[in-house]
Parts: C-alpha cells; structure tokens; sequence
C-alpha cells in the first residue's frame, strides 16, 4: 500500500521532474552492403545507418559515445536544440573524440519530431556514419496514425569521401555521366533548329557552364535504411491503416524527388516542426532535410517508394506492403535534368541575351515596406515573350506583413504570376528553372510555400537586421565559399544573443545549397508571416533568393554551412558566434531551486 | 517523503550540474582540418601510348603531369618523353616543375623550369606559361621558355574532348612550338618550329581512371628546322597510328 501510494506520487510528480535516459553508441568499422557493391565503411553499434535513436521529450538524455576507429571522430545532432558545447563539431562545440575515448553527451531533450546524427568528422558521414532520431512528443500529436516508419535515404558511393573530394578537385566533372553529347546535340537540332541549338551550345561553352551540372557526384546506389533498390527495404502495414512515414535525406550530395505511386502523401511535419497538413503527390527533399508525410493505403497490395534523385543520376526504392515479399513495379527514371539560363540568373556580370534589360536581381521590393511603390496596372504591358528565365523568387522580400490592408490578396500566389505560362511553378525556383519540380502524375508537387507552422514556436517581431550570404563557387575549380571566402579565410558571423537576424540567402552559383544553421531555428520566408514553417535545412535554389529569421536565443558558437559533404569541405561554411546570453546560470539555478522548494 | 526528496534533490543536483557545465562552457577557436587550406594531389597521364609511323618507326610517349598543393598554390611536375623503340634513345624527354598560382576565374599562371636531357645536348630553360579551360571548352596551355643561352621559344598545346557518349570520347589536340631565336644545335630554327595535331577515341573503362584509346597522330616541322632535320636524315612529316590509355591517378 504504501509502495503504491509512493509511485503513485513520483508519477504525478514525474513531469516536474527530470527524466534521464542512458544511451551507448559505438563507432565502428563496418562492411556496406548496397547489393551493387560491399563497402568498407563507418557506422555505429555496428551497422550502418545507425540505430534509430528513441527520444521523449523533455527527458535528460546521457548518450556514451565510444570511438572505436583509429582516427578522430564526433556526432553532430541534426536539428537538435541543446547546448552549443553538446553540438558535436569538432574545432566549434568541442575538440571531437579521440580513439578509443567515450565521450558522453548530456543535454535535455527540448523538442518533438524527426531528426538525425551524423560524424561531423571528415567524411565520415557520407562512409556512413549517420543515424536517426524520433523524438515523442509530451502532449498529443496532432495528426494521427496506426504505424510509422523511419525512411532514412542516402547516397552511397563506392568511393570513399576523401577519394570523391580528390578527384572532383583534380576533375570536377569526373563523376558526372550525363553531359550533353552529339547525340543529344542532334536530338536537340531536329528539336529546335540547328542555329538555336548552337547559339545555344555557344552560350553554354561561352560561359564555361554545363548544362547537365545538377548533382556533382554520379554512381551512387539509393539506399533506403541501408538498403539498395533490388534489397528493397519493406514495411508492413494492414491494409486501410496510417502509416506515418519519417522521410530523412542522410545524403552527402543527392536531393530526391519521393513519390509512393497510388498512394496521396499528407505531409504533416517538416524538419522535426509539425506543419498544417498539405497532400502532396510528390515531394523533393534536400540533404539533411526531413519530412514527415502520412499515407493509408487501403488496397491488399505492395506500394513502391520511389525516390529518384533530382538530376535523375540514380535513385533509392522500398515497398509498403501487407506482406513481406511483395513487390510493386518500379517505375522508369525520368529525363536527366537540365539547368537552363533561368537557373544562372544569380551570377553577377551576366548577359541574358533577352533579359538584358531587365535586371530582375534589383527587383528590390522590401525597400517599399508596402507595396504601393509597385505600379500594378503597367503590367499588362510587359513584354511576356522575353521573360523566360525572369526570376520571381527575388520577389519573396515583398513585406506582405504591410499588405493586411489588402485582403484580397494575402493568399497572392507568386506561381499564379507565371505571366503566360500555363505551367506551374513553384516560387523557389528561378522562373523557367531547369530543376523546376513537377510530379510524375500531373499532380501536386511540394513547395516550401505550401509549408505553414502548425504551431509557431516564436512571435512575429520585426527582424533587428539582415544578413546577405552570397552562396558563390567556382565549378571549374570546385571551390566554394560564401561571399566569395572560403571558411579558412572567413572571419566568423558574430550574432547578438537576442536579437531576431534576417538573412539574405543569394544563390549566384547554379547548383542547389541546403544551407544548416546550427543551434538555432531557420524560419523561412515563404510569405505566410506567423506561420512561415520552421526549419534547421533551408535548401537555395540556383538563381533564387530566399529569405530565413533567426531568433538568436542560442549562446555559444555554432555551424553554420552548405549540407552537400564536398561543398562544406570546400569552404561553404561559417562560425557563427553567437555574443552575450542571459545572465543564464545564477537565473536558472534560482529557478530551479524554487520549483525544488514547492516541491 | 524523504525518498521523493532525495530524488528531487538528485533532479536539483543534476540541473546544477548541467548549469555549471554551461557556464564552463568554452569558445574553442577551431583548429581542425577544415580551417587550413585543402591540400590535394593527382596524377594524370594524358597519353602514354606506342606509336607506330608510316615508315616503320616504332615509339612509346607519355605525356602526364602530377600536382600537389592547395587552392592557392599548387607544385606541378610535368613529363613528357618519347622514346625510339628500335634505337633505344629518347628522342624527347622534357622534364617541367613549376610553381602554379589562380589567376582569373578559369586560368592559372605557372613559373618554373624545365629540363631537356634526350639522346643528344640537353638543355634547361625557364617556363612562364599560362593554363586553364578557354571559352567553348578549350584546354589551352601556353608557355614561354628561355633557354640558359638566352633563346626563346613558345608552345601552345590546345586540346578539346568531343562526347560521342558519356563514356566514348573523342579527343583532338594540337601542339605548336614557336621559336624566337635558332637553336641549330637541337635542330632548331627561327619561326614555327613544328606541329603534332592528334585525334584520339577513347573509352572510360574504368572511372575515368584508365580510358584505353586508339588514334592517329601527325607531327610536322617547317620552315629552317625541317631543313635541319632534312640535313640530320630525320623526317619531316610523320604520320602515326597510337593505341595507348588516358591514366587519371
């Protein structure tokens, strides 16, 4: 009786209290088995991917990580909040972890959703070193569902990480396999003429730019939970259940274009923050990103998850189905993508041919504050057959905060201003964008604009300044920097604890950046005020600008980089130093101490 | 009650503690790997064939540098050398390290010397050149030497990859050498000096690691220098079949 009433109270107590749990990792040697190829790899406790690593929220999480390589090594938290000393790189949060050291990481769980960890050590993530995250929430999820999944991709290559970065220096077209040949230059001729096709190489090798430039490395094997496309990793589900699918991208380099043929997709939560709900028929997902979608197939039959990669260079499969052993067919790969001179509009000193005369970069419409400087009725008279390329992104800094009073228009819909073009497009891509996504039914593809915090974790305030980071590169030379630096020139990016940071992502190189903010939230401007979604990964088109808030709430120094492992490495990265705090610890004990005295 | 307390205050302890571990906190400058300079190295062999002229000449060339250095500053070695099968002489071997640094945004400039040692005088020259992609995908490498005695010449060597597919590749070269000054010693005389234009059709076999290719080659003197040659007995026009492989290490 009196146990009873003793747990009885520690349960009702519990909540006050702090959870801890205890988590082992090792790092260790492993063979990669993708069904192409066996590779010598990284993993951890054994295998690559990792194990899934089960979080609550609001728990206390002790995790003993044991190097058990000859070399130096560290976990990096993906998207977790926590103290920037916990945040696992090496040379910003802490020395790294020697061999044969266990090194605890210790910090309170202080979020819901899907994330992941990976080395930050070298490449020791793209050999495989990289797990996942589920995090349960406190209270009550929002959506519902019978059954999850964590669907971790990546892109595996039979290459080491030192090896690809070597030969992309040395030749930084070496792994591309789909470049524009003679064949595709007279399937090009009998497509639109022989002197457009070679203007149109003329341009191209005028510039030194390949068109077929969309994903560096080629020769990846797709695998989904460590699985490659004929291992076909299977998860069960009784037919008319819902099945909640935590989709990570654990790739060094590959975006991919996910779709379940035959099943709608319900995305309900992107980079571990839950969104309003959105059905999709298609989605794109950036390295490092994570989405979570929701499915219910009712049918007594195998669905495929087919995930090509956004250049069409390769792609990752798996299958829902009632049974184990069942299969449903895999569909082609599309066309490989080609970039267009839309995607190159962000390079400085440009000449557009047409879009000469409209230098759509300088459409700088913040300046305005409202909108009444934009003159709407002359826009009947703009020339629609030479905008091909004119890029609408850089609208996004339109202050729609200052368009309240306009109500018929707070749901303007930048794709609808397609100005003669019936398609679709989505407005993180420059307008006629040779990546522009479109899914393979016709269907509705995932935007970022179609991303609305469920439940916004900061109020709206005025940002206190902006930040432009030039995204810049040189593909020739694989190098790659931000405002033309490279990390080991820069000085690091010093941010004042407490103030809200706009920054300015311009992107004049013409591959994609999923850009990480470490320790601290990216809210991205996709136009929708309080409820813009909140992300760790934003991804920057080629040619576009786009816009994230910081509420610098987060001391210490942090990361700050391009996702892509080879870009990273290159010089696509910060510090950022994050100056001043609250005077936390006096404050904090004393606030502990008194909830310790209520008690 | 005093098991609850004890816990609480276990729960109090461990907050301290992870309080006092944030203001112990410290801002480590990074020293790792990713601040310094990326240091990187290859070795690529652009021709290494056997050649077999229309008169019965037998050669085996190579053609291949190797570099090692950062972003800003690379060291190149470069070694091209053909060898006289039958006669068992090289009749070139030319040896270049030069320093190489940026300068545009697709070109780099190179200082350095070279070193001449074939079957015969050797010679030693200092190398300026310049090297890097021209526009419509050109590989250009032009270089100035001048030779210890004070002759000069120059070299363009221009090279352009046409993609038949992704993995067949027809490559065409060109080679020309220009001299300021007469070299008669080396069979060498004022003006253009001599030519080897190239075309070769090769196979990415593996990576682009070792490409097997077959081709033709055609190597031409003018002017005083294939009267030079004439007079030595050499030839002044050579047509070749090769057959050898691209090596990128």
């Amino acid at each position: 009786m009196k146990t009873r009433l003793l747990t009885g109270l520690l349960s009702l107590l519990m909540p006050a209290m702090v959870m801890a749990g205890e988590y082992d990792l090792t790092v260790d040697r492993v063979k990669i088995d993708t069904g192409d190829f066996v590779k010598e790899g990284i993993g951890y406790n054994g295998v690559s991917p990792g194990p899934v690593m089960r979080f609550k929220e609001g728990e206390n999480v002790r995790i003993n990580v044991t190097n058990n390589l000859d070399e130096m090594t560290s976990i990096h938290w993906h998207g977790l909040i926590l103290p920037f000393d916990q945040d696992g790189v090496p040379g910003i949060s802490f020395p790294g972890i020697k061999p044969g050291e266990t090194f605890t990481y210790e910090f309170p769980i202080q979020q819901a959703g899907t994330y992941w960890f990976h080395s930050h050590s070298g490449f020791q993530e793209p050999d495989g070193a990289y797990g996942s995250i589920v995090i349960e929430p406190e209270g009550r999820e929002p959506f519902r569902y019978d059954r999850e999944y964590v669907v971790q991709l990546t892109d595996k290559h039979p290459h080491s990480g030192d090896r690809i970065m070597r030969n992309l220096k040395m030749m930084t077209d070496y792994y591309n396999r789909d470049q524009q040949t003679v064949g595709e230059f007279f399937s090009d001729v009998s497509e639109n003429g022989f002197m457009n096709t070679v203007r149109d190489r003329m341009a191209w090798g005028g510039m030194r730019m390949m068109k077929a430039d969309v994903e560096d490395v080629h020769g990846f094997t797709g695998l989904i939970n460590g699985k490659g496309p004929d291992q076909n990793w299977t998860g069960l589900f009784e037919p008319g259940e819902r099945i909640r699918l935590r989709f990570i991208n654990s790739s060094a380099m590959t975006y991919f274009d996910i779709r379940i043929p035959g099943l709608d997709m319900t995305v309900v939560q992107a980079d571990g923050n839950n969104v309003q709900p959105v059905s999709v028929d298609e989605f794109r997902i950036g390295v490092a990103e994570t989405y979570d979608v929701i499915v219910r197939p009712k049918d007594e039959q195998a669905y495929t998850i087919f995930a090509e990669s956004m250049g069409r260079s390769g792609y990752a499969r798996a299958t829902l189905a009632p049974e184990k052993g069942m299969e449903g067919s895999v569909p082609p790969m599309r066309e490989p993508a080609r970039l267009t001179m839309a995607d190159m509009s962000g390079m400085p000193g440009m000449d557009h041919g047409s879009m000469s005369g409209m230098d759509h970069g300088n459409m700088d419409m913040s300046s305005s504050g409202d909108m009444s400087g934009m003159d709407h009725s002359n826009m009947g008279s703009m020339d629609h057959s030479n905008m091909e390329g004119m890029d609408h992104s850089n609208m996004k800094d339109m202050d729609h905060s200052g368009m309240s009073g306009m109500s018929g228009m707070s749901g303007m819909d930048h794709g609808s201003m397609a100005m003669g073009t019936e398609e679709k497009s989505d407005p993180f891509y420059a307008k006629g964008s040779g990546l522009m996504p479109k899914a393979a039914n016709g269907g509705k593809f995932l935007s970022y604009a179609d991303l609305k915090a469920q439940d916004p974790l900061y109020e709206v305030r005025e940002p206190t300044r902006e930040i432009e980071l030039r995204l810049t590169g040189n593909m020739e030379r694989y190098t790659w920097s931000i405002n033309g630096v490279k990390y080991e020139d820069a000085d690091p990016i010093r941010l004042k604890y407490g103030e809200r940071v706009r920054f300015k992502f311009v992107n004049e190189t013409m591959m994609t950046h999923p850009m990480h903010l470490h320790g601290m939230w990216s809210i991205v401007d996709v136009g929708a005020g309080q409820w813009n979604p909140i992300k760790h990964t934003v991804s920057v088109q080629p040619g576009t600008t786009v816009y994230m808030e910081t509420e610098v709430d987060a001391p210490g120094q942090w990361a700050f980089h391009c996702h892509l492992s080879y870009h990273a490495a290159a010089g696509m990265f910060r510090k950022v130093i994050v100056e001043g705090g609250p005077e936390s610890t006096q404050a904090k004990t004393d606030v502990i101490a008194k909830d310790g005295g209520e008690v | 009650m005093s098991c609850i307390r004890s816990i609480v205050a276990v729960s109090f302890l461990a907050s301290i503690g992870v309080s006092t571990a944030v203001t112990a906190q410290e801002m480590i400058s990074d020293t790792t790997a990713r601040k310094q300079p990326l240091t990187t190295w290859g070795v690529q062999f652009e021709e290494f064939e056997y050649r077999y002229s229309d008169d019965d000449e037998e050669l085996g060339v190579w053609n291949a540098d190797a570099f090692y250095g950062t972003d800003e500053f690379k060291v190149r070695l470069l070694t091209t050398g053909e060898y006289e099968i039958e006669e068992q002489a090289y009749e070139t071997l030319e040896n270049q390290l030069v320093g190489q640094i940026p300068i545009s945004k697709f070109f780099d400039a190179k200082a350095g010397v070279r070193f001449d040692t074939p079957e015969g005088p050797d010679r030693t020259y200092a190398v300026l050149g310049v090297a890097g992609l021209a526009p419509q995908w050109f590989e250009i490498d032009a270089n100035l030497y001048v030779s210890k005695d004070g002759d000069t010449s120059a070299e363009l060597d221009a090279e352009y990859e046409l993609l038949l597919t992704n993995y067949w590749i027809l490559a065409a070269t060109l080679d020309a050498t220009v001299a300021f000054s007469e070299d008669r010693e080396i069979g060498v005389g004022k003006g253009l000096v001599s030519t080897e234009t190239g075309l070769r059709l090769s196979y990415d076999l593996i990576d682009r690691a070792f490409s097997p290719y077959v081709g033709v080659v055609h190597e031409r003197k003018y002017g005083d220098s294939a009267d030079f040659a004439e007079a030595d007995g050499g030839s002044t026009a050579d047509w070749f079949a090769v057959i050898g492989a691209r090596i990128a290490l």
